[in-house]
């Protein structure tokens, strides 16, 4: 769908060259949502703008649908780019122009008649929510709102992909629910692809299918959301995730357990994969001799599996408690031993 | 006020709404592209052609920094050229046209710039030809500012225009000129500045209405 090969950008600027992007390739499937995280000035602005060509790569190529649009001529360029929509963390909504007029506006560049432009943009207001605000101006909108304008408008050209530019962080969490939720409606609906970049992990974790962390320039990870949130493999990503999943113990927990070699284990318990929805706790506690206090625990979904940790003291004989990690990894789960605390005997 | 004295007045009033409003038109006409160019073509605009735009801005800068009444008299070749005379109200309208150009230039100039180039990399990405961003997004988007900017405009060019009738264009001040001044009538002086304060006053609501109405960015502000 979208390839991008070996793509590199630098910039001149006043204190000589700044190379922006190195080296980067990516491969977005048709029909996924596909995320681009990095923190500020990883890029990943750059990057994005690489796929319709509003910045051009230094070097490298960036494919749609098949075709190298670094090679067209900018004509063909110009249609190509009515194939890729896009929306803005700012949502650039022309102010002179009433929401319906906003989103004509794609369809008046590329020539539509007047009657064509009102049969496409009524349905997409329907789509977006907006039909009773039809003759309002973008200054009478909340933020929501006007992204829901900039998203009919990006779609009124039936574009194959939306390219989405920080759309969220300018919202606030309840807003940018509603519009991810919007976004992951016409994803489904209409099999448009969408890359989407952002630093916020909660965007990537709720509606994206897989990811790319982008640091420095370079694609330092890239996998399915899940894969990649519960393995980082590199720091960026680790602390990427801990925005997300807190798994720092408490620091009362971290002074019981410091120098402590002896005394109840305390145990995480890792859940992934097909057994994170059985009953382990519960189960174990029946199995063995033992009992389980619970001292931490996170559960979260990452696109609708879950993914969670639970800290607990294991009481009970040594040999027992072997029998219990052994039965966890027996099901798959992940076991680590994080110390130990006096016992309460 | 004597009846001959009124009709002396009216006619200079007619005089001078026709040297402001026709000149008003045509720097409207060449000043507004003008200005348009001087934005499109800087760099890193839509229409990057440095050169062109140094060597633009640089006539506009040329043109504002000489003094009107030097103006006036220098291009009388150019006047008789065009209108056949150098003497006469529409005589007068080149110079005025002249002058007002370069000034809405760089005053539709300043508002073009205003506008969010998010509005214009979002028409870029839509695909949208240099043309349609000029007409559809670039212009539209500072039609208030430009409003605002004629307004002020046309109030210069009154001003300026009794300067122009006093070299025989005729209007309010050349008319306060001659008989508040050289005959020693201050009553006629008095009305020529009452009627040019009103004139004033009167473009100026008229121009902060329209600007007004056209302003879509300031309406019914609801939360976000």
């Amino acid at each position: 769908m979208i390839e991008i090969q070996d793509v590199s950008k630098r910039f001149r600027g006043s204190a000589g060259e700044t190379e922006v992007l190195k080296g980067v390739s990516l491969s977005i499937r048709a029909g996924e949502i596909f995320g681009i995280i990095g923190r500020s000035g990883a890029g990943k602005s750059t990057l994005v703008r690489c796929i319709n060509l509003l910045e051009r790569p230094t070097s490298g190529k960036v494919l749609v649908n098949g075709r190298d649009i670094t090679g067209l001529s900018v004509t063909e360029l110009r249609k190509a780019r009515q194939g890729i929509g896009m929306i803005f963390q700012l949502f650039n909504l022309l102010s002179s122009r009433t929401v319906f007029e906003n989103v004509a506006f794609p369809l008046e560049l590329a020539g539509y008649s007047k009657a064509d432009i009102k049969a496409t943009v009524e349905p997409l207001l329907d789509l977006v929510g907006l039909a009773d605000k039809r003759d309002a101006y973008p200054a009478q909108l909340s933020g929501g709102q006007k992204q829901r304008v900039g998203i009919a408008r990006a779609l009124a050209s039936k574009p194959s992909v939306l390219l989405c530019d920080e759309a969220t962080s300018a919202l606030d969490p309840e807003t940018t629910k509603s519009i991810l939720a919007l976004l992951q409606d016409i994803n489904a609906k209409l099999g448009l692809t969408i890359v989407l970049i952002t630093h916020e992990m909660q965007v990537i974790k709720e509606i994206c299918h897989r990811v790319a962390v982008l640091d420095q320039g370079r694609v330092v990870e890239q996998g399915p959301v899940f894969d990649i949130f519960t393995a980082p493999r590199t720091e960026i990503t680790r602390s990427f995730v801990r925005d997300l999943v807190d798994r720092e113990l408490p620091a009362g927990l971290q002074a019981r357990m410091s120098a402590q070699t002896d005394g109840n284990p305390v145990l995480r318990i890792i859940f992934t994969g097909p057994s994170a929805n059985s009953p382990v706790i519960s189960d174990v506690v029946r199995r063995f001799a033992v009992s389980m206090n619970i001292l931490q625990a996170h559960v979260d979904y990452i696109q609708g599996a879950p993914y969670g940790n639970i800290v607990v003291e294991a009481q009970g004989a040594e040999a027992d408690i072997q029998a219990v990690t052994d039965y966890i990894r027996g099901i798959d789960l992940r076991v680590e031993v994080l110390g130990h605390v006096p016992g309460h005997v | 006020m004597s009846p001959v004295m009124f009709d002396l007045l009216l006619d200079a009033l007619w005089e001078t709404l026709t040297m402001v409003g026709v000149s008003t038109v045509l720097s409207a006409l060449l000043g507004i592209p003008l200005g348009v160019m001087l934005v499109v073509t800087d760099r890193g605009h839509i229409l990057e052609r440095p050169l062109l735009n140094r060597v633009v801005g640089a006539i506009v800068n040329a043109a504002r920094s000489t003094p009107f009444i030097i103006l006036l008299v220098a291009i009388i070749p150019l006047t008789r050229l065009i209108v056949g005379t150098s003497i006469g109200t529409a005589a007068a309208i080149v110079p005025l046209t002249i002058a007002a150009i370069p000034f809405v230039a760089r005053l539709a100039e300043a508002s073009l710039r205003e506008v969010d180039p998010g509005l214009i990399e979002a028409a870029q990405a839509m695909g949208a030809t240099p043309k349609q961003i000029i007409l559809k997004v670039l212009v539209p988007e500072s039609w208030p500012g430009i409003i605002a900017g004629m307004t002020i405009t046309v109030v210069s060019l009154i001003s300026y225009s009794a300067m122009a009738g006093a070299v025989g264009g005729g209007g309010l001040g050349d008319l306060g000129i001659r008989y508040g001044y050289q005959r020693f009538q201050p009553e006629v002086m008095a009305v020529v500045v009452v009627i040019l304060i009103v004139l004033v006053q009167g473009f100026q609501s008229l121009g902060d209405i329209l600007a007004r109405r056209l302003n879509k960015r300031q309406i019914g502000k609801s939360g976000p």
